[in-house]
């Protein structure tokens, strides 16, 4: 926490403490639903609310039953192998064309880059369900809705939006001069590619992978549209869940996947530094 | 000179245009022949077009118009990569993710040369500029005049025949400059390459090169070894733009052979050397180098016409005194001299007669 300065009048000293509670405040705003989510998956009844064991801190009123639901009932396995299916090779798809796309948009030369860039974005900004309909619409055409491919397809489309931007992000450091050295030293642009270009705009890779990832691991909209039965994801699971039967496996679920989610982000964070400590970028 | 593009150099430029929008010429009509073995400078103000020919020579831009060869051949469509030229980057332009030994490996893996070869040239590369013990460095761990020797021997390593250098020095402080200007003309002579040098300082030009092409406006002004373009500059660019010049503006009013008489617009008559006027009645600016103005009369040559000078102002720099004079109403008129027992210091106020042999002034365009 800051310290005040020793000249601080007594209004600053009243602005910086309420400062600190409104901040305190959004943060558990933000945090708070998420937070809930946790405990009460551990409930010993079938219920979404606290129960009088629970506020007692009565080990009785804990269990992982839900947990030993959601690994042993088939459903809730079928979803989580479809999601780790689709998930992966969506990023994949996602990181290589956002990739290639940010390089191609970030030379000087490409015309009317500014309206492919946002042609390329705009599955961020259009409204999801809008998105869902009309990939519904164009998939059922071309005989991809209801497919494995027609949702890879749909997430990675998804996904693009996030590598371009992150993978533009550090392009926008990125010295040419240093791809004119590798070519006047003898490299053709492939090598130049994989060894000069590539390890310098890793971390803004990694971190565009991380959001693919995440957009098409926590999707609903868009694969209740273009996916089938056999393409039920996860979240379609918990949807479905939530609308039908309401069990607290469906907590259980959310409190694995925001594990995954922290375990992922710290992952990403520190393979982020490490490149970066390696190009040289920050000191140790 | 700079249209007498032979075709055996190594390098050529025949006739070379360049242009970025379609319209306006960046490049115009460039012709130059570099021989094998030489260190031609390319010196000229920004946007004068040597970098852009520089660039074109090795491949990241291509020419509008034009041929350049290397060694005979057209390289008009080879690709950068296939052109095996050595460059040494403004910035440097140094790998960061590799380390100073990687950084000069990597010309020699993209050629396939093996591990054992690979080392051998590395550890010769890095001694031949002093960074033998720095192999495992990053770049960023190193010094702005390490990093300067570092780009250099990774553009010799593979042992280009070729080396374009794009103003390598513009980042140094002026000490290490001048020892880095020393060690790079002493490698590229030592070593027998042909060295393409880009630069807006005339010093380095003066010092470093075989021979200088002054650019402006996209044109070569003149062609030369460093003292010709020094002491017998073509026209009033290079004379402004080499060195440090006196100029006095006039007409032309009598040519005999090889000297002429020009009257100032203050109505002073002094002697010249006719360079590119050609009749009596042109107007003409004329240039003398400080250091060849004399004021000592027992000096000055017998019959000469001699100016009025008033001193302004005797700036004393150790080696040599810089005395500021008003002559024939240019209050900036320089003179130099060196700081020997029998010279006399001049005063403010002083007045005095001023001459010059007529070969050291010389009658320029207007």
């Amino acid at each position: 926490m800051a310290k005040l300065p020793p000249y601080a009048t007594t209004g600053q000293r009243i602005w910086h403490y309420t400062f600190l509670v409104i901040c305190g405040l959004i943060f558990f705003f933000l945090i708070a639903p998420i937070a809930v989510v946790i405990p009460l998956s551990f409930n010993a009844e079938n219920f979404f609310t606290f129960t009088p064991e629970m506020l007692r801190l009565d080990p009785e009123g804990y269990s992982l039953k839900h947990y030993r639901d959601f690994f042993s009932n088939p459903d809730w396995q079928n979803a989580l192998w479809n999601s780790i299916k689709i998930a992966p090779v969506a990023t994949i798809l996602s990181v290589s064309l956002g990739t290639l796309a940010a390089i191609g948009l970030s030379q000087p030369h490409v015309p009317a880059r500014r309206a492919i860039m946002a042609i390329l974005i705009s599955p961020m900004i259009v409204p999801l369900i809008i998105s869902a309909a009309g990939m519904y619409f164009f998939y059922s055409k071309i005989n991809l809705a209801g497919t494995y491919w027609g949702v890879v397809l749909a997430h990675a489309a998804l996904g693009i939006p996030f590598v371009i931007i992150t993978v533009t992000a550090t392009l926008v450091g990125f010295d040419r001069s240093l791809t004119r050295a590798a070519a006047n030293m003898g490299a053709d642009p492939v090598t130049t590619f994989f060894r000069v270009q590539m390890p310098l705009i890793l971390p803004g890779v990694i971190s565009g992978a991380l959001f693919a990832f995440i957009t098409s691991f926590d999707e609903v909209v868009v694969v209740i549209f273009v996916g089938s039965a056999k393409q039920q994801t996860l979240p379609w699971q918990m949807f479905t869940g939530l609308r039908e039967q309401i069990s607290p496996t469906i907590l259980a679920v959310a409190t694995i996947l925001v594990a995954v989610s922290i375990v992922l982000l710290t992952i990403v964070e520190l393979l982020r530094r490490r490149s970066e400590r390696l190009r040289g970028m920050s000191p140790g | 000179m700079a249209d007498a593009a032979s075709n055996d150099g190594f390098v050529v430029f025949d006739r070379v245009q360049k242009s970025y929008d379609g319209e306006t010429l960046v490049v115009k009509d460039l012709n130059l022949s570099v021989a094998k073995g030489e260190f031609l400078t390319m010196l000229g103000p920004s946007g004068s077009g040597k970098t852009t020919c520089l660039m074109m020579l090795a491949g990241f831009e291509t020419a509008t118009h034009g041929d350049i060869r290397l060694g005979g051949k057209p390289i008009n469509n080879i690709p950068p990569h296939k052109r095996g030229i050595g460059m040494v980057f403004q910035n440097y332009a140094l790998f960061p993710h590799m380390t100073i030994a990687e950084n000069l490996s990597f010309p020699l893996e993209v050629r396939k040369i093996g591990k054992s070869d690979r080392e051998a040239k590395v550890k010769r590369a890095l001694d031949m500029v002093e960074m033998g013990d720095f192999g495992g460095r990053r770049p960023a761990q190193l010094s702005g005049g390490q990093q300067q020797r570092v780009a250099l021997a990774r553009a010799l390593v593979f042992e280009p025949e070729l080396v374009l250098m794009d103003e390598p020095l513009g980042a140094l402080d002026k000490q290490l400059r001048e020892k880095m200007q020393f060690e790079i003309t002493h490698l590229a002579h030592q070593l027998g390459i042909t060295t393409v040098y880009v630069t807006h300082d005339q010093t380095e030009a003066l010092t470093m090169s075989d021979n200088v092409a002054v650019f402006d406006d996209g044109r070569i002004q003149q062609l030369a070894p460093p003292d010709q373009l020094y002491e017998r500059p073509e026209n009033s660019f290079v004379a402004q733009f080499i060195g440090e010049n006196n100029t006095l503006e006039g007409v032309v009013t009598e040519i005999t052979g090889d000297t002429c008489i020009v009257k100032l617009d203050d109505g002073e008559i002094i002697d010249a050397t006719p360079i590119n006027v050609s009749k009596v009645g042109d107007r003409t600016t004329v240039s003398i180098r400080p250091e060849r103005v004399e004021y000592n009369k027992e000096r000055l040559q017998e019959g000469v016409h001699t100016l009025k000078a008033e001193v302004l102002e005797f700036i004393y720099m150790g080696d040599i005194f810089r005395t500021r004079l008003r002559v024939a109403g240019n209050d900036d008129f320089i003179i130099k001299t060196r700081n020997a027992p029998d010279v006399e210091r001049l005063t403010p106020g002083q007045q005095i007669e001023i001459g010059w042999l007529p070969t050291d002034c010389r009658a320029l365009d207007a």
